[in-house]
Protein backbone atom coordinates (compact mmCIF):
# COMPACT_ATOMS: atom_id res chain seq x y z
CA UNK A 1 0.00 0.00 0.00
CA UNK A 2 2.90 2.33 0.58
CA UNK A 3 4.27 1.61 -2.86
CA UNK A 4 4.58 4.75 -4.92
CA UNK A 5 5.03 4.57 -8.67
CA UNK A 6 7.20 6.93 -10.71
CA UNK A 7 5.37 8.60 -13.57
CA UNK A 8 5.81 11.58 -15.87
CA UNK A 9 3.40 14.51 -15.81
CA UNK A 10 2.08 14.75 -19.38
CA UNK A 11 -0.81 17.13 -18.74
CA UNK A 12 -1.23 19.67 -15.97
CA UNK A 13 -3.97 22.14 -15.17
CA UNK A 14 -3.80 23.71 -11.71
CA UNK A 15 -3.29 20.64 -9.49
CA UNK A 16 -4.96 18.20 -11.87
CA UNK A 17 -2.45 16.11 -13.77
CA UNK A 18 -2.40 13.24 -16.20
CA UNK A 19 0.63 11.06 -15.61
CA UNK A 20 2.29 8.37 -17.69
CA UNK A 21 4.27 5.32 -16.61
CA UNK A 22 5.36 2.81 -19.21
CA UNK A 23 2.55 3.92 -21.52
CA UNK A 24 -0.14 3.66 -18.86
CA UNK A 25 -1.88 6.96 -18.22
CA UNK A 26 -4.03 8.00 -15.32
CA UNK A 27 -5.20 11.10 -13.45
CA UNK A 28 -3.35 12.33 -10.38
CA UNK A 29 -3.25 15.40 -8.16
CA UNK A 30 -0.22 17.60 -7.53
CA UNK A 31 -1.73 19.31 -4.46
CA UNK A 32 0.98 17.84 -2.22
CA UNK A 33 3.77 18.79 -4.61
CA UNK A 34 3.02 22.35 -5.75
CA UNK A 35 6.46 22.71 -7.37
CA UNK A 36 5.69 19.93 -9.89
CA UNK A 37 5.78 21.07 -13.51
CA UNK A 38 4.70 19.63 -16.84
CA UNK A 39 7.24 17.02 -17.92
CA UNK A 40 8.52 16.31 -14.38
CA UNK A 41 9.01 12.77 -13.14
CA UNK A 42 7.18 12.29 -9.86
CA UNK A 43 6.34 9.51 -7.41
CA UNK A 44 2.59 8.87 -7.35
CA UNK A 45 1.00 7.37 -4.27
CA UNK A 46 -2.76 6.77 -3.92
CA UNK A 47 -3.50 9.27 -6.67
CA UNK A 48 -1.19 12.03 -5.40
CA UNK A 49 2.29 13.12 -6.47
CA UNK A 50 4.43 13.06 -3.32
CA UNK A 51 7.95 13.74 -4.55
CA UNK A 52 10.13 14.50 -7.55
CA UNK A 53 12.25 11.60 -8.68
CA UNK A 54 15.21 11.31 -11.06
CA UNK A 55 15.25 9.52 -14.39
CA UNK A 56 17.55 6.72 -13.26
CA UNK A 57 15.42 5.89 -10.22
CA UNK A 58 12.25 5.91 -12.32
CA UNK A 59 13.77 3.58 -14.91
CA UNK A 60 14.95 1.14 -12.23
CA UNK A 61 11.45 1.02 -10.73
CA UNK A 62 9.72 0.62 -14.08
CA UNK A 63 12.07 -2.21 -14.96
CA UNK A 64 11.31 -3.89 -11.65
CA UNK A 65 7.56 -3.46 -12.10
CA UNK A 66 7.80 -4.99 -15.58
CA UNK A 67 9.74 -7.94 -14.14
CA UNK A 68 7.14 -8.41 -11.40
CA UNK A 69 4.36 -8.35 -14.00
CA UNK A 70 6.23 -10.98 -16.05
CA UNK A 71 6.89 -13.03 -12.94
CA UNK A 72 3.26 -12.90 -11.83
CA UNK A 73 2.10 -13.90 -15.28
CA UNK A 74 4.52 -16.84 -15.37
CA UNK A 75 3.69 -17.81 -11.81
CA UNK A 76 -0.05 -17.73 -12.61
CA UNK A 77 0.55 -19.90 -15.66
CA UNK A 78 2.54 -22.41 -13.64
CA UNK A 79 0.12 -22.55 -10.72
CA UNK A 80 -2.96 -22.19 -12.89
CA UNK B 1 25.96 -5.38 -9.96
CA UNK B 2 27.52 -8.72 -8.95
CA UNK B 3 30.40 -6.90 -7.35
CA UNK B 4 27.98 -4.85 -5.24
CA UNK B 5 26.12 -7.97 -4.16
CA UNK B 6 29.39 -9.73 -3.28
CA UNK B 7 30.54 -6.73 -1.25
CA UNK B 8 27.22 -6.61 0.63
CA UNK B 9 27.36 -10.33 1.38
CA UNK B 10 30.89 -10.02 2.75
CA UNK B 11 29.74 -7.22 5.07
CA UNK B 12 26.84 -9.37 6.31
CA UNK B 13 29.10 -12.40 6.86
CA UNK B 14 31.52 -10.26 8.84
CA UNK B 15 28.72 -9.02 11.11
CA UNK B 16 27.50 -12.56 11.80
CA UNK B 17 31.04 -13.73 12.65
CA UNK B 18 31.82 -10.68 14.79
CA UNK B 19 28.59 -10.84 16.80
CA UNK B 20 28.62 -14.63 16.98
CA UNK B 21 24.84 -14.82 17.39
CA UNK B 22 21.64 -14.48 15.41
CA UNK B 23 21.05 -10.99 14.04
CA UNK B 24 17.41 -9.89 13.84
CA UNK B 25 16.59 -7.13 11.38
CA UNK B 26 13.02 -5.95 11.04
CA UNK B 27 11.80 -4.66 7.71
CA UNK B 28 9.07 -2.26 8.77
CA UNK B 29 7.39 -1.80 5.41
CA UNK B 30 5.01 -4.25 3.75
CA UNK B 31 6.37 -3.30 0.35
CA UNK B 32 9.82 -4.38 1.55
CA UNK B 33 8.38 -7.71 2.72
CA UNK B 34 6.90 -8.41 -0.70
CA UNK B 35 10.06 -7.38 -2.55
CA UNK B 36 12.21 -9.53 -0.25
CA UNK B 37 10.09 -12.62 -0.92
CA UNK B 38 9.56 -11.99 -4.63
CA UNK B 39 13.25 -11.56 -5.24
CA UNK B 40 14.32 -14.49 -3.09
CA UNK B 41 16.51 -12.24 -0.95
CA UNK B 42 16.14 -14.35 2.22
CA UNK B 43 17.82 -17.34 0.64
CA UNK B 44 20.92 -15.26 -0.22
CA UNK B 45 21.50 -14.10 3.36
CA UNK B 46 23.82 -15.71 5.92
CA UNK B 47 21.97 -18.26 8.05
CA UNK B 48 22.47 -16.23 11.20
CA UNK B 49 20.80 -13.17 9.71
CA UNK B 50 17.09 -13.27 10.28
CA UNK B 51 14.55 -10.91 8.74
CA UNK B 52 11.40 -10.11 10.69
CA UNK B 53 8.38 -8.64 8.89
CA UNK B 54 7.13 -5.72 10.95
CA UNK B 55 3.91 -3.76 11.36
CA UNK B 56 4.27 -1.82 8.12
CA UNK B 57 1.20 -2.95 6.25
CA UNK B 58 -1.74 -0.64 7.03
CA UNK B 59 -4.30 -3.39 6.47
CA UNK B 60 -2.48 -5.79 8.81
CA UNK B 61 -2.25 -3.39 11.74
CA UNK B 62 -5.84 -2.18 11.56
CA UNK B 63 -7.55 -3.29 14.74
CA UNK B 64 -10.57 -5.55 14.55
CA UNK B 65 -12.67 -2.91 16.32
CA UNK B 66 -12.09 -0.52 13.39
CA UNK B 67 -13.35 -3.12 10.92
CA UNK B 68 -16.37 -3.71 13.14
CA UNK B 69 -17.18 0.02 13.06
CA UNK B 70 -16.90 0.03 9.26
CA UNK B 71 -19.29 -2.94 9.12
CA UNK B 72 -21.66 -1.21 11.53
CA UNK B 73 -21.80 1.86 9.28
CA UNK B 74 -22.07 -0.34 6.19
CA UNK B 75 -25.33 -1.71 7.55
CA UNK B 76 -26.98 1.69 7.22
CA UNK B 77 -29.16 2.24 4.18
CA UNK B 78 -28.15 5.89 3.86
CA UNK B 79 -24.39 5.28 3.49
CA UNK B 80 -21.90 4.34 0.82
CA UNK B 81 -18.57 2.98 2.04
CA UNK B 82 -15.63 4.15 -0.08
CA UNK B 83 -12.52 2.10 0.54
CA UNK B 84 -9.12 1.16 -0.88
CA UNK B 85 -9.43 -2.35 -2.31
CA UNK B 86 -7.13 -3.97 0.27
CA UNK B 87 -9.65 -3.50 3.06
CA UNK B 88 -12.72 -5.29 1.73
CA UNK B 89 -11.62 -8.80 2.69
CA UNK B 90 -10.38 -8.02 6.20
CA UNK B 91 -12.60 -9.87 8.66
CA UNK B 92 -14.09 -8.23 11.72
CA UNK B 93 -16.31 -10.03 14.23
CA UNK B 94 -19.30 -9.78 11.93
CA UNK B 95 -17.69 -10.80 8.64
CA UNK B 96 -16.03 -8.58 6.04
CA UNK B 97 -17.19 -5.85 3.66
CA UNK B 98 -16.87 -8.32 0.81
CA UNK B 99 -19.17 -10.84 2.48
CA UNK B 100 -21.68 -8.27 3.69
CA UNK B 101 -24.07 -8.39 0.76
CA UNK B 102 -26.24 -5.61 2.11
CA UNK B 103 -23.39 -3.15 2.28
CA UNK B 104 -23.05 -0.52 -0.40
CA UNK B 105 -19.29 -0.61 -0.97
CA UNK B 106 -17.29 1.17 -3.64
CA UNK B 107 -13.58 0.60 -4.17
CA UNK B 108 -11.62 3.79 -4.78
CA UNK B 109 -8.04 4.33 -5.89
CA UNK B 110 -7.64 7.68 -4.17
CA UNK B 111 -9.27 9.89 -1.57
CA UNK B 112 -10.28 12.24 -4.41
CA UNK B 113 -12.39 9.46 -5.92
CA UNK B 114 -14.18 9.09 -2.57
CA UNK B 115 -14.99 12.79 -2.43
CA UNK B 116 -16.18 12.69 -6.05
CA UNK B 117 -18.45 9.81 -5.11
CA UNK B 118 -20.07 12.06 -2.49
CA UNK B 119 -20.55 14.82 -5.07
CA UNK B 120 -22.13 12.33 -7.47
CA UNK B 121 -24.46 10.85 -4.82
CA UNK B 122 -26.00 13.77 -2.93
CA UNK B 123 -28.71 11.53 -1.45
CA UNK B 124 -26.19 9.30 0.37
CA UNK B 125 -23.50 9.84 2.99
CA UNK B 126 -20.14 8.69 1.64
CA UNK B 127 -17.86 7.35 4.37
CA UNK B 128 -14.22 7.09 3.35
CA UNK B 129 -12.31 4.26 5.06
CA UNK B 130 -9.14 6.28 5.61
CA UNK B 131 -6.31 3.89 6.42
CA UNK B 132 -2.60 4.04 5.82
CA UNK B 133 0.56 5.56 7.21
CA UNK B 134 2.07 8.96 6.54
CA UNK B 135 2.20 8.22 2.81
CA UNK B 136 -1.60 8.12 2.60
CA UNK B 137 -2.71 10.46 5.39
CA UNK B 138 -1.83 13.69 3.49
CA UNK B 139 -4.09 12.58 0.62
CA UNK B 140 -6.94 12.22 3.11
CA UNK B 141 -6.14 15.64 4.57
CA UNK B 142 -6.42 17.21 1.11
CA UNK B 143 -10.00 16.00 0.65
CA UNK B 144 -10.97 16.83 4.22
CA UNK B 145 -9.98 20.44 3.57
CA UNK B 146 -11.67 20.39 0.18
CA UNK B 147 -14.93 19.00 1.61
CA UNK B 148 -14.92 21.60 4.39
CA UNK B 149 -14.20 24.48 1.99
CA UNK B 150 -16.85 23.36 -0.48
CA UNK B 151 -19.40 22.56 2.24
CA UNK B 152 -19.91 19.01 1.07
CA UNK B 153 -22.23 17.78 3.80
CA UNK B 154 -22.59 14.16 2.73
CA UNK B 155 -18.94 13.20 3.08
CA UNK B 156 -17.03 12.01 6.13
CA UNK B 157 -14.01 9.90 6.96
CA UNK B 158 -13.29 7.15 9.46
CA UNK B 159 -9.66 7.81 10.31
CA UNK B 160 -7.58 4.71 10.83
CA UNK B 161 -4.37 6.53 9.90
CA UNK B 162 -1.30 5.46 11.80
CA UNK B 163 2.21 6.72 12.44
CA UNK B 164 5.25 4.54 11.83
CA UNK B 165 7.71 5.80 14.44
CA UNK B 166 5.48 5.28 17.55
CA UNK B 167 5.01 1.64 16.49
CA UNK B 168 8.77 1.15 16.17
CA UNK B 169 9.18 2.73 19.60
CA UNK B 170 6.57 0.36 21.10
CA UNK B 171 8.33 -2.62 19.52
CA UNK B 172 11.82 -1.94 20.83
CA UNK B 173 10.74 -0.59 24.21
CA UNK B 174 8.38 -3.40 25.19
CA UNK B 175 7.11 -5.83 22.55
CA UNK B 176 10.27 -7.38 21.17
CA UNK B 177 13.67 -6.63 22.65
CA UNK B 178 15.39 -8.94 20.18
CA UNK B 179 15.14 -6.55 17.25
CA UNK B 180 18.69 -5.43 16.48
CA UNK B 181 17.92 -2.91 13.74
CA UNK B 182 15.29 -1.56 11.38
CA UNK B 183 15.17 -1.37 7.61
CA UNK B 184 12.98 1.73 7.34
CA UNK B 185 10.27 2.41 4.76
CA UNK B 186 11.38 4.51 1.80
CA UNK B 187 8.12 6.06 0.71
CA UNK B 188 6.98 7.00 4.23
CA UNK B 189 10.35 8.72 4.62
CA UNK B 190 9.70 10.72 1.45
CA UNK B 191 6.91 12.42 3.43
CA UNK B 192 8.16 12.51 7.02
CA UNK B 193 11.90 13.03 6.17
CA UNK B 194 14.37 10.42 7.22
CA UNK B 195 15.40 12.33 10.31
CA UNK B 196 12.10 11.20 11.84
CA UNK B 197 13.81 7.95 12.87
CA UNK B 198 16.49 9.75 14.93
CA UNK B 199 14.72 8.90 18.19
CA UNK B 200 14.94 5.15 17.55
CA UNK B 201 18.66 5.47 16.87
CA UNK B 202 19.48 7.79 19.77
CA UNK B 203 17.20 6.50 22.55
CA UNK B 204 17.16 2.83 21.70
CA UNK B 205 20.54 2.42 19.96
CA UNK B 206 19.07 0.56 17.00
CA UNK B 207 20.52 1.24 13.56
CA UNK B 208 17.87 2.62 11.18
CA UNK B 209 18.54 2.48 7.45
CA UNK B 210 16.06 3.88 4.95
CA UNK B 211 15.82 1.92 1.70
CA UNK B 212 13.67 1.89 -1.41
CA UNK B 213 12.15 -1.38 -2.52
CA UNK B 214 14.45 -2.40 -5.38
CA UNK B 215 16.31 -5.59 -4.46
CA UNK B 216 19.74 -3.96 -4.69
CA UNK B 217 18.66 -1.21 -2.29
CA UNK B 218 17.31 -3.75 0.18
CA UNK B 219 20.53 -5.78 0.03
CA UNK B 220 22.71 -2.69 0.43
CA UNK B 221 20.44 -1.43 3.23
CA UNK B 222 20.89 -4.72 5.09
CA UNK B 223 24.64 -4.55 4.51
CA UNK B 224 24.74 -1.00 5.89
CA UNK B 225 22.94 -2.24 9.03
CA UNK B 226 25.48 -5.06 9.33
CA UNK B 227 28.37 -2.63 8.95
CA UNK B 228 27.01 -0.62 11.89
CA UNK B 229 26.38 -3.70 14.03
CA UNK B 230 29.95 -4.93 13.41
CA UNK B 231 31.29 -1.54 14.47
CA UNK B 232 28.99 -1.51 17.52
CA UNK B 233 27.32 1.65 16.29
CA UNK B 234 23.73 2.77 15.73
CA UNK B 235 23.32 5.39 13.04
CA UNK B 236 20.64 6.79 10.82
CA UNK B 237 21.47 6.45 7.15
CA UNK B 238 19.64 6.26 3.86
CA UNK B 239 20.49 4.22 0.81
CA UNK B 240 17.43 5.71 -0.89
CA UNK B 241 18.82 9.10 -1.77
CA UNK B 242 16.83 9.59 -4.98
CA UNK B 243 13.55 10.59 -3.33
CA UNK B 244 14.16 10.98 0.41
CA UNK B 245 15.28 14.45 1.40
CA UNK B 246 16.41 16.08 4.61
CA UNK B 247 13.13 18.04 4.93
CA UNK B 248 10.72 15.46 3.53
CA UNK B 249 7.59 16.76 1.82
CA UNK B 250 6.83 19.88 3.85
CA UNK B 251 3.54 20.59 2.02
CA UNK B 252 2.29 17.14 3.01
CA UNK B 253 3.54 17.56 6.58
CA UNK B 254 1.75 20.92 6.89
CA UNK B 255 -1.61 19.76 5.56
CA UNK B 256 -1.46 16.65 7.74
CA UNK B 257 -0.79 18.78 10.83
CA UNK B 258 -3.56 21.18 9.90
CA UNK B 259 -6.23 18.47 9.66
CA UNK B 260 -5.08 15.85 12.13
CA UNK B 261 -3.77 15.64 15.67
CA UNK B 262 -1.93 12.72 17.22
CA UNK B 263 -4.04 10.47 19.42
CA UNK B 264 -3.58 7.23 21.36
CA UNK B 265 -4.86 4.35 19.32
CA UNK B 266 -5.17 0.62 18.91
CA UNK B 267 -3.03 -1.55 16.66
CA UNK B 268 -3.65 -5.16 15.88
CA UNK B 269 -1.14 -7.16 17.83
CA UNK B 270 0.55 -4.19 19.42
CA UNK B 271 -2.45 -3.02 21.44
CA UNK B 272 -2.79 0.60 22.54
CA UNK B 273 0.11 2.85 21.54
CA UNK B 274 0.45 6.42 22.75
CA UNK B 275 0.12 9.14 20.14
CA UNK B 276 0.31 6.65 17.31
CA UNK B 277 -2.82 7.44 15.31
CA UNK B 278 -4.22 10.48 13.55
CA UNK B 279 -7.56 11.92 14.63
CA UNK B 280 -9.33 14.79 12.87
CA UNK B 281 -8.94 18.10 14.64
CA UNK B 282 -12.06 19.55 16.31
CA UNK B 283 -12.59 22.11 13.56
CA UNK B 284 -13.18 19.22 11.16
CA UNK B 285 -15.34 17.16 13.53
CA UNK B 286 -18.33 17.39 11.16
CA UNK B 287 -16.27 15.28 8.77
CA UNK B 288 -15.46 12.65 11.41
CA UNK B 289 -17.60 9.52 10.98
CA UNK B 290 -17.21 8.68 14.70
CA UNK B 291 -18.79 12.02 15.66
CA UNK B 292 -21.38 11.95 12.90
CA UNK B 293 -22.71 8.51 13.83
CA UNK B 294 -21.95 8.86 17.56
CA UNK B 295 -19.73 5.77 17.70
CA UNK B 296 -17.11 4.96 20.34
CA UNK B 297 -14.28 2.62 19.49
CA UNK B 298 -14.10 -0.29 21.93
CA UNK B 299 -11.26 -2.69 21.27
CA UNK B 300 -12.28 -6.31 21.47
CA UNK B 301 -10.50 -9.60 21.88
CA UNK B 302 -9.75 -11.55 18.75
CA UNK B 303 -10.99 -15.03 19.52
CA UNK B 304 -10.30 -16.65 16.16
CA UNK B 305 -6.96 -18.12 17.25
CA UNK B 306 -5.25 -15.88 14.70
CA UNK B 307 -1.67 -14.99 15.70
CA UNK B 308 -1.18 -12.06 13.31
CA UNK B 309 -0.33 -9.87 16.30
CA UNK B 310 2.72 -11.97 17.19
CA UNK B 311 3.73 -12.11 13.53
CA UNK B 312 3.60 -8.30 13.32
CA UNK B 313 5.88 -7.98 16.35
CA UNK B 314 8.39 -10.38 14.83
CA UNK B 315 7.81 -12.84 17.70
CA UNK B 316 6.76 -15.77 15.52
CA UNK B 317 6.94 -16.64 11.85
CA UNK B 318 3.66 -17.35 10.02
CA UNK B 319 4.08 -21.17 9.88
CA UNK B 320 4.18 -21.19 13.69
CA UNK B 321 0.51 -20.16 13.74
CA UNK B 322 -1.81 -23.17 13.88
CA UNK B 323 -4.20 -21.64 11.37
CA UNK B 324 -1.53 -21.01 8.70
CA UNK B 325 -2.26 -23.05 5.55
CA UNK B 326 -4.92 -24.96 7.51
CA UNK B 327 -8.00 -22.80 8.00
CA UNK B 328 -6.17 -19.62 6.92
CA UNK B 329 -5.21 -19.34 3.25
CA UNK B 330 -5.07 -16.53 0.70
CA UNK B 331 -8.40 -17.82 -0.66
CA UNK B 332 -10.02 -17.86 2.77
CA UNK B 333 -8.01 -15.62 5.06
CA UNK B 334 -8.69 -15.51 8.79
CA UNK B 335 -6.26 -12.75 9.70
CA UNK B 336 -5.22 -9.49 8.04
CA UNK B 337 -1.63 -10.61 7.38
CA UNK B 338 -3.08 -13.23 5.05
CA UNK B 339 -5.65 -10.86 3.51
CA UNK B 340 -3.23 -8.17 2.44
CA UNK B 341 -0.93 -8.83 -0.48
CA UNK B 342 1.72 -7.05 1.59
CA UNK B 343 1.13 -9.16 4.69
CA UNK B 344 3.82 -11.49 6.01
CA UNK B 345 1.47 -14.51 6.04
CA UNK B 346 0.42 -13.95 2.42
CA UNK B 347 4.08 -13.61 1.39
CA UNK B 348 5.01 -16.86 3.17
CA UNK B 349 1.97 -18.57 1.70
CA UNK B 350 2.71 -17.44 -1.85
CA UNK B 351 6.50 -17.56 -1.97
CA UNK B 352 7.57 -19.67 1.04
CA UNK B 353 8.95 -21.74 2.50
CA UNK B 354 12.11 -19.74 2.65
CA UNK B 355 14.55 -19.34 5.41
Amino acid sequence: MCLAIPARIVELEKDNAVVDAMGNRWRAKTTLLPEAKLGDLVLIHAGFAISLVDEEEAKETWQLLAEIADFDETSDKISG
Amino acid sequence: MLERIYKAQTTMDTACKTLGRQINIMEVCGTHTVSIFRNGIRSTLPRQLKLLSGPGCPVCVTDQSYIDIVLQIADRDDCIIATYGDMIRVPGKGGSLEKNTKANVKIVLSSEDALQLAKDNPGKIVVFVAVGFETTAPATAVVVKEAAEQNIGNFCILSGHKLVVPAMRALVSEKNHNIDAFLCPGHVSVIIRYGAFTEIVEHFSRPCVVAGFEPMQIIEGLAEICRQLTAGKAELTSVYKAAVTEQGNTTAQKIMAECFEEADGYWRGLGKIEKSTLKLRDKYSQLDALTRFNITETPGEDTSGCRCGEVLCGLIEPPECGLFKNSCTTENPVGPCMVSSEGACAAWFKYGPER
